[in-house]
């Protein structure tokens, strides 16, 4: 029953991007008479400004990644985290990514990037990092930047309930694509 | 934070790879891993470039605009302190309306005005107000729809599998972090006298 319901809504899902590619610029060109090419070209501008904007963090992040699991340093702490990680069925593959992801949104992508990179985008590691890269914020710098934005020092309860949904978010992650793609 | 961590994974890789005898692996993935990043990022630029193509149509045609409408009756309910015809509420709701279809560059600028108008309805400027905390802590949980371009690129595709998985993460995020934020800001600790 369950099987059926998330077999047809995964086979539903192949069609969203196709679907988005051309129902939007429909939309547009219909109802709103928008000069879809045009404006396509403005925004698509930015993707190679933000490609390159993003290469020195990317540097940053893969470097030392990769320098901690060639070390065997990333080895060593998996595996004094093990049993804990084991107990709740956390992949122990998944957890800098979800340590890193209210830190640094270039690190996490990073780190994302690298679980692609190792395992394959097929692998549920990736689609696991995927889910928690997509389902949550860099809380630091979003807190840090609209604080400051308008002069709040004194932010409450803000980084306690920002950091508590991270976790039930990356918890989530793993609880979901465990269930649905595992 | 980042520079500790940053420096700190470093620092422990030499470490260990000089107590490991990793030590060659460990430079030769220094190198390695900086050429990779570079090849990865001029990768990503065709695949970006098409998906902020069509969200420019979208905000461009007005959809985002049809969205925000359609959320309203939900903000009222969360930000109690706010009145229902305040600006506040329309940047609120176009932020999150931005952040429902991925649009991260167009939720920032929308997302600082919000805070901008909610400031104004602060009367103590250097502490928080609970509508703003509400209003950050949904926006770190991060309501999406739309699985974020540079996931769709990396992930090819993949991408389809982790639609249903990502919503139903950022739905029990997003519901946590409401929750925690209505129990919190009742609470002695964080109230605005005794901010922090």
């Amino acid at each position: 029953m369950i099987e059926s319901i998330v077999g047809s809504l995964n086979a539903g899902a192949k069609y969203i991007i196709p679907l988005l590619l051309v129902g939007i610029p429909f939309y547009a060109i219909t109802v709103k008479k928008v000069k879809v090419y045009e404006v396509f070209v403005e925004g698509a501008k930015d993707g190679f400004t933000i490609a390159v904007r993003i290469i020195p963090y990317l540097v940053a992040i893969l470097v030392a990644v990769g320098m901690f699991r060639a070390s065997g340093a990333l080895d060593l702490l998996l595996n004094f985290l093990a049993p804990v990680l084991n107990f709740i069925g956390f992949p122990p593959e998944n957890l800098p990514l979800a340590l890193m992801r209210p830190l640094s949104g270039s690190g996490s992508l990073g780190l994302l990037t690298d679980l692609v990179n190792e395992y394959g985008a097929d692998s549920l590691y990736a689609k696991i990092g995927a889910t928690m890269f997509g389902s949550s914020e860099t809380t630091f710098y979003v807190l840090a930047v609209y604080f400051g934005s308008v002069g709040v020092t004194r932010s409450r309860h803000a980084l306690v309930a920002g950091l508590t949904a991270d976790a039930v978010g990356a918890l989530a992650a793993v609880f979901f694509c465990k269930l649905l793609l595992g | 934070m980042l520079n500790y961590i940053w420096f700190g994974m470093m620092f422990i890789s030499v470490v260990v790879g000089i107590f490991t005898g990793n030590i060659d692996a460990v430079t030769e993935a220094a190198i390695n891993m900086a050429k990779v990043a570079v090849e990865i990022s001029i990768g990503l630029i065709g695949i970006m470039a098409l998906w902020l193509g069509i969200m420019k149509i979208a905000e461009a045609s007005g959809l985002i605009r049809i969205i925000a409408r359609g959320l309203k009756p939900i903000t009222v309910r969360l930000f109690p302190d706010v009145p229902a015809d305040h600006p506040a509420i329309g940047s609120i709701v176009l932020n999150m309306a931005a952040n429902l279809l991925g649009l991260g560059n167009a939720a920032t600028p929308l997302g600082l005005k919000a805070m901008e108008e909610l400031q104004e309805l602060n009367p103590k400027k250097d502490t928080a107000t609970n509508a703003m905390v509400m209003f950050l802590a949904i926006n770190t949980s991060s309501v999406q729809l739309i699985v974020p371009a540079t996931v769709v690129a990396l992930m090819g595709a993949t991408a389809s599998q982790i639609f249903l998985t990502t919503i139903l993460a950022t739905t029990a995020s997003t519901i946590t972090a409401i929750i925690i934020v209505k129990i919190l800001e009742k609470t002695k600790r964080f109230s605005v006298e005794n901010a922090s």
